[in-house]
C-alpha cells in the first residue's frame, strides 16, 4: 500500500487522499461492501467499529457504531446516494443517538470514493467533504484515539511503508 | 477523545474566516509585518469600510489583533490560531492514513488466504 497524495482544501473543507494498493479493483470494493471485511479497517484498534446494517447498494442505509475502550458506544449511519460498482461510489456520513436513528439528517460529511484500475494496483481515491469545521472536529475526535495510544506499531510501519508526497 | 483549546463556535469561525481570498492574503500579510487598515485597503480594490469589515471578521476568529497607534488601527496575525485551523486537517489526514494502511494489510491477508 502506498500513500500517493493527499489534499487538505481549507477553503472548500474538503479532504482528499489516494492511494495504491496491490489487488485488483474487485478486492478493494470488496472491503467496503462487505460489512465483516469494512469493520476491520474503518476504526483505530481502540475504537473498533460495528456495522449492524449495511445496505451497499444506491439509496442503501448503514447503521454502525464505534465502540470506545471504557464500553462507550459512538454511533452513526450511512446514506448511500449513487454507486457504480465496482468503480466508484458515495455516501452520507452522519451521527446516531443511542437509538440509531440519525440525530440530525442534514449533518453529514459527504465521501465518495473512486476505484481506478492501472496494471496490477487500484488507486483509491476518497474526498470527504465536511459542512463545518465543528463537524470536523467531531470526526477527528472519534478517530484520534490510535494517535495516541492505539497501535504504536502500525504506526512504526506506516513509517516504514508510507511514501507521502506525490 | 481529544480535547481542543477552543470551543466548536471558536473553530467554526477560523474556518469562515479562513474561506474567503481577501481575508486569507490580509492574514498572510500579516504574519510578518503589522499594518495598518490604511496601508491594507490601498492593497485592495474595495474600500476602507470593506477592508475594515474584513479584519472584523478576521479579529472574531481570533486570527488577528487589532491595536491602536495614534489614529490608525494596526493588524497583526496571531500564527497560534492559524496554526490550529491546519491542525485539524493534520489529524484527519492521520486518520485516513491509518485506513489506508489497514486496508493494505486486509488486502494482502486476503489474498494470503486464497492461495493457501
Amino acid at each position: 500500500m502506498t500513500v500517493i497524495s493527499t489534499n487538505k482544501d481549507v477553503d472548500n473543507l474538503t479532504f482528499t487522499i489516494v492511494a495504491e494498493f496491490d489487488a485488483g479493483p474487485e478486492a478493494v470494493w470488496q472491503v467496503w461492501e462487505n460489512p465483516r471485511l469494512l469493520e476491520r479497517w474503518r476504526g483505530p484498534p481502540t475504537w473498533p467499529a460495528t456495522f449492524e446494517k449495511l445496505e451497499f447498494a444506491p439509496g442503501g442505509d448503514a447503521r454502525y457504531y464505534m465502540s470506545g475502550p471504557d464500553g462507550e458506544k459512538a454511533r452513526g449511519w450511512w446514506k448511500i446516494v449513487s454507486m457504480d460498482a465496482p468503480r466508484r461510489f458515495a455516501f452520507d456520513d452522519g451521527f446516531a443517538g443511542d437509538d440509531g436513528k440519525p440525530l440530525d439528517p442534514d449533518d453529514t460529511t459527504r465521501c465518495e470514493v473512486t476505484l481506478a484500475e492501472d496494471g496490477n494496483v487500484t488507486r483509491m481515491t476518497s474526498v470527504t467533504t465536511f459542512r463545518s469545521a465543528e463537524q470536523l472536529e467531531q470526526m477527528v475526535e472519534m478517530g484520534m484515539e490510535e494517535g495516541t495510544i492505539g497501535a504504536m506499531g502500525q504506526i512504526d510501519a506506516v513509517l516504514a511503508d508510507v511514501r507521502v508526497g506525490s | 477523545m481529544v480535547t481542543y483549546e477552543l470551543s466548536d463556535t471558536d473553530v467554526d469561525r477560523i474556518f469562515q474566516a479562513l474561506a474567503d481570498a481577501t481575508r486569507r492574503d490580509i492574514v498572510s500579510r500579516t504574519l510578518t509585518d503589522e499594518l495598518s487598515v490604511t496601508a491594507l485597503a490601498g492593497r485592495y480594490d474595495m474600500s476602507f469600510a470593506a477592508v475594515q469589515k474584513h479584519v472584523a471578521v478576521l479579529e472574531r476568529a481570533t486570527l488577528v489583533v487589532k491595536r491602536r497607534r495614534g489614529r490608525e488601527q494596526m493588524v497583526q496575525a496571531n500564527p497560534e490560531a492559524v496554526r490550529r485551523a491546519a491542525r485539524l486537517l493534520d489529524a484527519y489526514e492521520k486518520i485516513w492514513h491509518d485506513r489506508a494502511e489497514r486496508i493494505g494489510d486486509l488486502l494482502s491477508d486476503t489474498t494470503k488466504g486464497t492461495e493457501q
